[in-house]
């Protein structure tokens, strides 16, 4: 585990914001924090960050309790990220990777790379102003990863790019995957949670309401609906299953609790002639609908 | 490691303000302005130096050419008759005629003064006090002074105060140059306190507006990041005063030499004046020009000392200042917004500038005792009472709470800017920053 959070809460004047959080990190992974506006990601994100601290409960980073010497080893993007206005790109980035405690020649020759890398090459003398919003998010990621951290948090990072830039984004996260760095990852857009998380933790209310490894989640919420195609006349009722809708020679259906997919087929198939047969895997958007509106149930 | 974070920061915040056109044109325009101040009276006093010769028929007989000598004057004895003369002085190349009748002594009005263009005062008034002058010292003969006496009574007082010590030490100042200097030594405070403590709270402003701020603050902790603001801006504050004391000392070295050769030929004109018989008043007027006061000042002070104290009084000043500044720019998200909150920031030096004109005028009352004692008041008024002399126990005090003052109000300010920089979208009421005071962590 890169990172482990045992029993965080953290209280405001007004309000509870985290209620004994547990999460568990593990390493070289991509992990997904969702949950809807306002449920406690940005103040778990902030304590991991060290910007504030929590009231109570333990956060172990690389096998220690987080301490200050640990920021140098994490990376941050937030969703609401800027630069010096006046400052030009290369100094910039320069200033900003040295804060993260690198040597002035060590970041100017990793900054080169990423230049390259990103196709920014005589971008070093502009000043920030002069970018568009594509260019200095290219800028704020380049940020975030220069030191090459161990731990990279991105808080939506896709928010604002277009669908270039992001599809670049995506690569380069993976690319950074693969060379060891877990990533935490917190989004509302399930779609990039079903492509790019290996983990995902739901948190509402400022609870953990719902965590775990992705398709292990999945079938934890399977309804065990099954789509089929097919060539003749389905009856209206099936041994074993219900019927839920029926559309020219496709169907939706329910099995029973306790059937087997070997034996519905052979129910289907002494009707109709099979040509397909598949599971429905449930979105994590419906996943985090009917969560978030269970939890919300209970409160 | 964290120093080295705090140096980065103090350093970003030096050099991004010291390459910004705005920092060298303020540097370059003070010292131009000082060395004009300085420099355009001279340049007047040499414009008019030019030699006007004037044509003088004696006819009383008493004035001897020793008599009038004066160095913008050049006198021609002449003889004829007055009608013809003062019809004919002016294409003779003469600037003005005089006459002075027979009976001057017992009637002094009948002198009588003729110019071509309209006569300058300044020429009239020097020829008016040659003239006056021997009728005077004749007048004093005829009724038994000897010139010796008379020479005697042109004492010139030039009033010197002596500042006398509990220890008895006595040093010579001159309260008029002393006024000056702590009136500029204010001046400048007042100035530089508002304006770099402002830029302290803008800068903060700006990473929060610029939302860069988060980022930051996840590689350095909230305190570090204001204190190298802090410093930072205070460094620039100090390269500008340098700037300043070192180009306007190279400027009036340029303009001195580029006027050194007629100084000089005024200087030995005066000195030849003073050594001849004729004490000239005229003269002697030049010499006391403000800048020779404050020279005189900065001779009789302890330079060294003054401006150790500066330095100290407007570091420490400004960083009370500037942290309750920075503290107020954290909590809003504009500078329009800011408005709402510099104001209080602002009246502590508005009100020890306000108090420091007391304070010149009398330094060792009451009131300039207190504003010179007060953490807010002090930076200003103890600069303003420096230059009279303090007892070094005051100033020990005043330094000593000065430091505690700043030590408290940066505890106060950390304490907003670290809540207020992460606030958003949140209308900030004095309320809201008194609560900001008790949050944890």
């Amino acid at each position: 585990m890169i990172l482990s959070i045992r029993q965080v809460v953290k209280k405001y004047s007004d309000h509870l914001a985290l209620d004994h959080i547990d999460l568990e990190i593990p390493r070289a992974k991509i992990f997904g924090l969702l949950g809807p506006n306002g449920a406690g990601k940005t103040s778990l994100i902030r304590i991991i960050n060290q910007i504030t601290a929590p009231d109570s409960g333990q956060i172990i980073f690389d096998g220690e309790p987080l301490s200050p010497k640990h920021v140098d080893q994490i990376g941050y993007l937030p969703e609401e990220r800027g630069l010096y206005k006046k400052m030009k790109v290369g100094e910039q980035l320069l200033y900003l990777a040295q804060l993260k405690g690198m040597s002035k020649p060590e970041a100017i020759s990793k900054l080169k790379d990423w230049f390259i890398r990103l196709d920014i090459k005589d971008w070093w003398n502009k000043p920030v102003d002069d970018l568009s919003k594509g260019m200095q998010q290219k800028t704020q990621f380049i940020a975030t990863v220069v030191h090459e951290p161990k731990l990279l948090i991105l808080d939506e990072p896709f928010s604002g790019f277009d669908p270039i830039n992001a599809n670049m984004l995506k690569d380069e996260i993976l690319a950074i995957k693969e060379r060891g760095t877990t990533i935490l990852f917190s989004t509302h857009r399930m779609e990039t949670v079903e492509e790019l998380c290996d983990e995902i933790a739901l948190i509402n209310h400022s609870r953990v309401v719902l965590a775990g490894e992705k398709t292990e989640v999945q079938n934890r919420y399977k309804q065990n609906v099954f789509k089929i195609r097919y060539l003749g006349d389905l009856p209206a009722y099936l041994k074993g299953m219900e019927v839920l809708s029926v559309n020219s020679q496709s169907a939706t259906l329910k099995m029973d609790v306790g059937i087997s997919s070997n034996k519905a087929i052979s129910e289907i198939i002494s009707h109709v002639d099979l040509l397909e047969f598949q599971e429905i895997i449930p979105s994590f958007n419906d996943i985090f609908i009917q969560v978030v509106k269970e939890t919300n149930a209970h409160e | 490691m964290h120093m080295n974070k705090i140096l980065l920061i103090i350093q970003r915040e030096y050099i991004t303000r010291v390459l910004k056109k705005s920092f060298w044109i303020s540097s370059l325009l003070a010292p131009v302005l000082i060395t004009a101040i300085y420099a355009i009276p001279i340049w007047l006093a040499m414009k008019d130096k030019e030699v006007k010769r004037v044509e003088i028929l004696d006819l009383s007989g008493l004035w001897k050419k020793s008599d009038l000598v004066d160095k913008e004057l050049e006198f021609v004895f002449t003889s004829g008759k007055e009608q013809e003369l003062k019809m004919a002085f002016a294409s003779k190349g003469f600037d003005a005629f005089v006459s002075i009748p027979e009976d001057v002594l017992a009637n002094p009005k009948g002198v009588h003064i003729y110019s071509a263009k309209n006569i300058g005062m300044s020429l009239k008034e020097s020829v008016e006090k040659l003239i006056q002058n021997k009728v005077r010292q004749e007048l004093l003969l005829k009724a038994g002074i000897s010139s010796q006496i008379y020479e005697s009574t042109q004492v010139d007082i030039d009033s010197k105060t002596i500042t006398v010590s509990t220890d008895g030490k006595e040093t010579s100042s001159s309260s008029g140059g002393a006024m000056i200097l702590a009136g500029i030594m204010g001046m400048v405070l007042y100035f530089t306190l508002l304006l770099y403590g402002s830029q302290v709270m803008n800068g903060v402003i700006e990473e929060k507006s610029s939302r860069i701020i988060e980022v930051i603050i996840s590689s350095v902790k909230p305190y570090q990041l204001l204190l190298g603001k802090i410093i930072g801006v205070g460094l620039v504050g100090l390269t500008q005063f340098l700037l300043w004391i070192v180009l306007t000392i190279g400027l009036t070295q340029v303009t001195s030499k580029f006027y050194g050769e007629k100084v000089k030929n005024n200087i030995t004109q005066i000195k030849k004046i003073d050594s001849g018989k004729q004490s000239t008043l005229s003269s002697k007027s030049e010499e006391e020009s403000p800048m020779s006061e404050v020279t005189k000042v900065l001779e009789s002070t302890n330079i060294p000392m003054i401006i150790a104290a500066f330095l100290f009084y407007f570091f420490v000043g400004y960083m009370l200042y500037s942290s309750l500044f920075a503290a107020i720019g954290s909590a809003v998200e504009s500078a329009t917004e800011a408005q709402q909150f510099t104001f209080i920031v602002m009246i502590p030096i508005i009100l020890s500038f306000l108090m420091a004109q007391y304070t010149i005028q009398d330094p060792d009352s009451n009131i300039a005792f207190w504003a010179s004692m007060i953490p807010f008041t002090s930076p200003i008024n103890m600069m303003v009472r420096l230059p009279y002399g303090v007892p070094v126990w005051e100033l020990i005090l005043s330094m000593t709470l000065l430091v505690l003052g700043f030590l408290g109000c940066s505890w106060v300010s950390a304490r907003i800017y670290r809540v207020g920089i992460l606030m958003y979208g949140k209308k900030v009421t004095w309320k809201e920053l008194g609560k900001w005071l008790f949050y944890k962590g």
